[in-house]
């Protein structure tokens, strides 16, 4: 300890206080301020561009998800398109056989009511002509009951003629 | 930049120019030379001699000496100033003026005193003394010590490691201008930066508050650190093992965490919670000794011991080689001290980085421990 105290050289540790703190300030001021600020602003820097990278990658990911999606949902509004046009076209196929058959029914209906009416019209027309004719010939044959047998035929037989002719 | 570069080698060449100028101005250090600086270093006690000489500060910066034909000491290196707060005011001089004497024989007079240098210390002799006189424990009775602001061996080596610091860590400051990573030795500087910034200093004191002592931490990590490397070197320094350096550095270490201590870290120190009223002083006392005195002992004495040590045996491995010759002969002594002192190198220069890297450690841990907010209230 006595040879530690007596090799403790004030001078020296006095020297090496004002060169110390001498060193310190220049060095703070000219070497670690700017190296350190740099070190961290290169830090700094990497990580943020790492940050970017990340981000955009995360960005691509996204965007070829969005695009899987549109095209998803392109292809599926497409198909509904689609098979909405089928629905359509099928029911109007469907409607319009039914309306034609209903048209036809309905047209076919009519013919045969007319018809129908058309007979009972000719069926009675037929009745009338039949009736006036009879009465004719009744008129006719009963004029010339009194002549003779010979003349009562031909004039039957001249009415069934202007009958034929009717 | 180009004029950055241009002024270096400027400088390079005028300091050279002038230590040169002074490299052989020792040579004309003859014969005053005392018989403990005269050369050869052969017994166990020379070679205690000659690493206790290393391990203090010297006034001279001495490459190698060695004694030439004539039987002439020859020192190479060169000298530094000598400046002193003596009895009458600032005294200066070159350290040339003792002529690497170091055990009180060359008395230097200026502004009519009169100055000695005994083991790496001067000393201002007293009124009327013409020459040292010493008890028998070695201690000289009529000369004391002065306050001495010398530019010593150890103020070059810090402020070489300051220069080197500026020089390094300012280029990279400026690559960061023009470029994100920076290139050359920068490259190598920056993991450094990172390192203490990301190991040391963030998991320590906190992701908050960290910030305000990155400065410290660097510095003094690269301070001691490059310190530590220099030692090993052969250019001799050995500052990180001053006591007063480590000192100076833990009390700044100290300054700062008392400085930036929380409210809960001072009611925690002095008040603690939790514990009888009565602890409550008791606990204080320790707690004050503990940021006051010890943490700042351990961290000064851990890294003087460590470097101190480190000299003090890669020293002695190398003087296996003059020691060991008589019982096993010049080549086995030098193989062995080769091999050994080679394998403390490689541990040593482990421990330089592993000093600084707890010491910085220590000083961030003490500083978290400071800054710390407690939320359980």
């Amino acid at each position: 300890m006595e040879t530690l105290l007596n090799d403790f050289s004030p001078g020296l540790f006095a020297m090496q206080i004002v060169i110390l703190l001498i060193l310190l300030f220049l060095m703070k001021k000219f070497a670690w301020k700017p190296i350190l600020n740099s070190l961290e602003e290169r830090e700094t820097g990497i990580e943020e561009a790492l940050e970017a990278a990340e981000n955009a990658r995360k960005e691509m990911q996204n965007l070829t998800a969005d695009n899987e999606r549109l095209a998803k949902e392109a292809r599926a509004e497409r198909d509904a398109m689609m098979k909405d046009a089928r629905d359509i076209r099928d029911k109007m196929i469907s409607e319009a056989k039914e309306d034609a058959k209903e048209v036809t029914t309905k047209l076919i209906e009519n013919a045969q009511a007319s018809i129908q009416q058309e007979k009972q019209a000719a069926l009675a027309e037929l009745k009338k002509n039949v009736a006036e004719l009879s009465i004719g010939i009744a008129e006719s044959v009963i004029k010339k009951e009194l002549s003779s047998k010979e003349d009562q035929l031909a004039l039957v037989e001249g009415i069934l003629k202007e009958v034929e002719l009717n | 930049m180009k004029i950055a570069k241009k002024s270096i080698k400027f400088l390079t060449i005028a300091l050279v120019a002038l230590f040169s100028a002074t490299i052989f101005a020792s040579d004309l250090d003859k014969k005053q030379d005392n018989h403990k600086d005269g050369g050869e270093v052969n017994t166990q006690e020379e070679v205690t001699a000659y690493i206790q000489h290393h391990l203090k500060d010297s006034h001279d910066f001495t490459f190698f000496s060695y004694t030439s034909s004539e039987g002439e000491r020859k020192h190479f290196g060169f000298s530094l100033p000598v400046i002193l707060w003596s009895s009458e005011g600032l005294v200066t001089f070159m350290s040339s003026e003792f002529h690497h004497n170091d055990d009180g024989h060359v008395i230097v007079e200026k502004n009519g005193l009169k100055f000695a240098k005994i083991h790496s210390k001067i000393y201002e002799l007293d009124n009327g003394a013409a020459t040292v006189s010493f008890d028998e424990t070695h201690h000289a009775t009529n000369a004391h010590k002065t306050l001495d602001f010398s530019i010593t061996k150890s103020v070059v080596g810090i402020l070489f490691a300051a220069f080197l610091m500026l020089l390094w860590f300012s280029k990279l400051a400026k690559q960061y201008k023009t470029r994100k990573v920076p290139k050359g030795f920068g490259r190598v500087l920056e993991p450094l930066v990172i390192y203490v910034r990301d190991e040391i200093a963030r998991p320590n004191i906190g992701e908050k508050k960290y910030k305000k002592f990155m400065g410290f931490l660097l510095t003094v990590f690269f301070f001691i650190w490059i310190l530590n490397l220099l030692g090993l070197t052969p250019l001799g320094f050995n500052v990180t093992g001053q006591i007063a350096v480590t000192v100076a550095l833990a009390m700044f270490t100290m300054v700062i965490y008392l400085f930036s201590g929380s409210k809960d870290f001072w009611a925690h120190t002095l008040w603690m919670p939790g514990v009888p009223v009565i602890l409550r002083p008791i606990l204080a006392i320790i707690e004050l000794a503990g940021f006051i005195l010890i943490k700042p002992f351990s961290l000064l004495v851990r890294l003087f011991a460590n470097i101190t040590a480190g000299h003090f045996v890669v020293m002695s491995l190398i003087a296996l080689m003059v020691t060991m010759k008589e019982a096993f002969g010049p080549v086995a002594s030098t193989g062995m001290s080769l091999a050994l002192a080679l394998f403390i190198m490689v541990i040593e220069i482990l421990v330089a980085f592993l000093q600084a890297f707890i010491f910085t450690m220590l000083s961030s841990l003490f500083i978290g421990m400071a800054v710390e907010e407690h939320e359980h209230h």
